[in-house]
């Protein structure tokens, strides 16, 4: 079962199995476990593999995988980052999108197959130093369309077009307000506001 | 207070399916005393319980047992096992429809005579008019409280129809308004008036919508007439010797197989499980299916042409807000094949929430382009273009030779691919879409494929002939006088109208038929 450490992300998943923590330092991890690790991309935030745990130290986050490898899911978190990129959500949305890869990968082997081979061959497709390796979002597209009609890239995009746009703490930047019959509706809240016409 | 009717009992009319067609015909049956057993293959929840939130409601309310698709249409590609979105619950898909309530116009009624013989379209007139048509419209208006009608006032416009509106008056459009919708702009007939919450497609919160869920059901069940039955999916329609049905054998809520006598069945599923319960009523006598002399049940499917249209501006919109078909653009649905088709369409606002357009703005597209159209989410305005589509014998709803449902049931299969009017049809639609919100200063527009079908028609078509077509011109079956359908499988051709006003309409003129026929004996 995959753990989100977080004190933010915790309030960001439905799941039960979540633990909070403050940050990396309460998961047991010590700095120089940190720095142990593998820092898997030099842009944006920085996630970590560390045992089997995915770490994101500069915002107190770590996924910990149950069945995918670690480094398979710090991939597959840069991959859903890279089908959908909004510069303006931050790793853990992504994480907390594709988490569930992992529950299905450890109730079925044919499901981690699928994931473990779909991010092995893109791997290996990306050259020395792996998809992960790439430091240009547009050298990571050119992998991922070489691959886009594969049943491993429509299953992890399939998906994530619902986990992620399907988490409500991600709406407001898109100026989307969700529910709104226990507020009234918006008869008094700006259904007809428009003031540039 | 609903009445409980004994499996035996053989003098009651079953219907099979609550929403506009099956709830309206079972209310208007039991004010005139006459006894109804509705089985819904959903479960009922009632307007309390619908929920404001997109995939949430669609788990809720949804038909998402699993049927199959085949043909060139997108929808095979993009959602194979999703080809409509429609309502598995008592009240039907009326729950989830936007209330657009348009009459059908005369030459609609007359398609074949005037759009000709097209290549590939099995055309046919239907077999009644827009007259004989009207008193009936006239009292499904006034049941269903239809703005514009009846001394309704429109309902306010909203910031997605303030931008549909400033598009049309740029681009010269003269019929531009907040529509005809069976939606509350006032208190009426006990049912609350809209609050502008924005979930029509989720079902209305506040019953401000027409829904028969709790119109039509509840006052047939106060009339001691009628028992609706949840969770109750009809597997096959038996017959006797002579060819008159007898009675229906359904699933009932724990799986078990129960047969419920009837003196009447009428079929109102929508045009997937109709024709599909039809098929699967096989028989030695009737080896094709029943009803199915002509071999037509399941064929001449329509989904409407549609598509939609959304379009970034520079400053926000909030199309979220608010009635969801806010307003309409009723120009581009006439008659005129100068623009390269026949038939028409209309252009009624739309929007979907964040997790819905990110499904369905333009499935299986990724990237930063896809990601940055919705990042404009908030400055985006949309449009649904819903136009005739030509009926093709080929568009056909088949029973799947080896995927089975829960019940052992074959799954329906449903293959379409679309007619080259349709093709030009769609396009001048997007065209003049993007032109409508370019006019008001759009910085992108979208030319946004079909969903998976909301209207589906004609599978078990009118005509007036038996040979053309399943029923007559009352729904009544041309080979069983004791079968009916009630749906909008009947709908001899699409039209360019939202569908439900006609399938009420419809309803209203069948049970007074049925009432005659039983009252003069011959049924």
């Amino acid at each position: 079962m995959p753990t989100v450490y977080s004190g933010r992300a915790a309030r960001l998943d439905d799941d039960a199995h979540i633990d909070e923590h403050r940050g990396a330092a309460n998961t047991g991890l010590s700095r120089r476990a940190l720095l142990r690790g593998t820092a898997v991309t030099g842009l944006g935030a920085l996630l970590v593999v560390s045992g089997r745990a995915v770490i994101c130290p500069s915002q107190a986050w770590g996924l910990e995988t149950a069945s995918l490898k670690p480094e398979t899911m710090a991939t597959l978190i840069q991959m859903a980052r890279d089908i959908y990129p909004h510069d303006r959500i931050a790793d853990r949305f992504y994480a907390i999108a594709v988490k569930d890869h992992d529950k299905k990968a450890a109730e079925n082997e044919s499901h981690r197959d699928l994931i473990e081979g779909g991010i092995g061959d893109l791997d290996a497709r990306a050259g020395t130093g792996g998809y992960r390796g790439l430091g240009w979002e547009e050298e990571r597209v050119a992998v991922l369309s070489q691959i886009e009609g594969t049943a491993f890239f429509q299953t992890v995009r399939g998906g994530l077009v619902v986990s992620l746009y399907n988490q409500k703490e991600i709406w407001p930047l898109f100026g989307y307000e969700g529910e709104s019959y226990s507020k009234g509706g918006y008869i008094h809240r700006g259904f007809d506001d428009i003031d540039w016409l | 207070m609903a009445a409980p009717y004994e499996h035996t009992d053989d003098s009651v009319v079953v219907i099979i399916g609550s929403g506009a067609g099956g709830g309206t015909l079972g209310n208007e049956l039991a004010q005139k005393g006459i006894d109804v057993v509705i089985l819904e293959a959903g479960a009922r929840h009632e307007y309390e319980d619908f929920i404001n939130d997109e995939w949430a409601s669609f788990s809720q309310l949804a038909w998402t047992d699993k049927r199959m698709t085949s043909g060139d249409w997108r929808v095979a590609t993009d959602f194979p096992n999703l080809p409509a979105w429609i309502v598995k619950a008592v009240g039907g898909s009326t729950t989830h429809w936007a209330g657009a309530s348009l009459r059908f116009q005369e030459h609609e009624f007359k398609a074949r005579t005037h759009y000709g013989a097209l290549d590939g379209a099995n055309l046919l007139d239907w077999p009644i008019t827009l007259a004989e048509m009207e008193p009936y419209y006239a009292r499904a208006e006034d049941k269903m409280g239809v703005t514009r009608t009846n001394d309704i006032p429109g309902l306010p416009g909203n910031n997605n129809f303030k931008i549909m509106k400033a598009g049309a008056d740029k681009l010269g459009y003269k019929e531009c308004n907040t529509g005809h919708m069976a939606i509350n702009s006032q208190p009426r007939d006990g049912r609350n008036s809209c609050q502008q919450t924005g979930f029509c497609f989720q079902g209305c919160k506040w019953g401000a919508k027409w829904s028969t869920l709790y119109t039509e059901i509840p006052k047939g069940e106060a009339t001691g007439h009628m028992e609706v039955r949840p969770n109750s999916q009809v597997l096959r329609i038996e017959h006797d010797k002579t060819g008159k049905v007898t009675g229906v054998v359904y699933a009932d809520k724990d799986g078990n197989e129960q047969r419920q006598k009837a003196r009447i069945v009428a079929v109102a599923g929508n045009s997937i499980e109709s024709p599909r319960l039809l098929l699967n009523s096989a028989s030695s006598m009737f080896p094709n299916g029943l009803a199915n002399s002509s071999g037509q049940v399941g064929r001449n499917y329509m989904r409407h042409m549609t598509g939609s249209v959304y379009a970034v501006f520079d400053k926000p919109v909030h199309m979220y807000r608010g009635t969801t078909m806010a307003g309409i653009v009723r120009d581009e649905s006439r008659f005129d094949p100068s623009r390269g088709f026949v038939g028409g369409y209309e252009m009624e606002t739309l929007s979907l929430g964040l997790p819905f357009m990110a499904a369905f703005l333009d499935p299986g597209s990724w990237g930063r382009s896809f990601a940055s159209a919705l990042e404009g989410y908030e400055n985006m305005a949309g449009m649904w273009l819903v136009g005739e589509d030509m009926p093709q014998e080929t568009n056909a709803v088949t029973l799947h030779g080896t995927e089975k449902d829960a019940f052992g049931m074959p799954v329906a299969n449903v293959n379409f691919s679309d007619h080259a009017n349709d093709l030009a049809m769609r396009n001048h639609a997007y065209a003049q879409g993007s032109a409508l919100y370019d006019a008001v200063g759009a910085t992108r527009t979208f030319p946004t494929p079909p969903y998976p079908s909301t209207h589906n028609l004609g599978t078990n078509r009118m005509s007036e002939k038996a040979r053309d077509g399943v029923v007559n011109k009352h729904g009544q079956s041309h080979d069983i006088a004791n079968l009916f359908v009630s749906d909008g499988s009947q709908f001899t051709t699409g039209a360019s109208e939202n569908p439900t006003l006609t399938i009420v309409s419809l309803a209203i003129r069948q049970a007074e038929f049925i009432t005659g026929e039983m009252a003069a004996g011959k049924l």
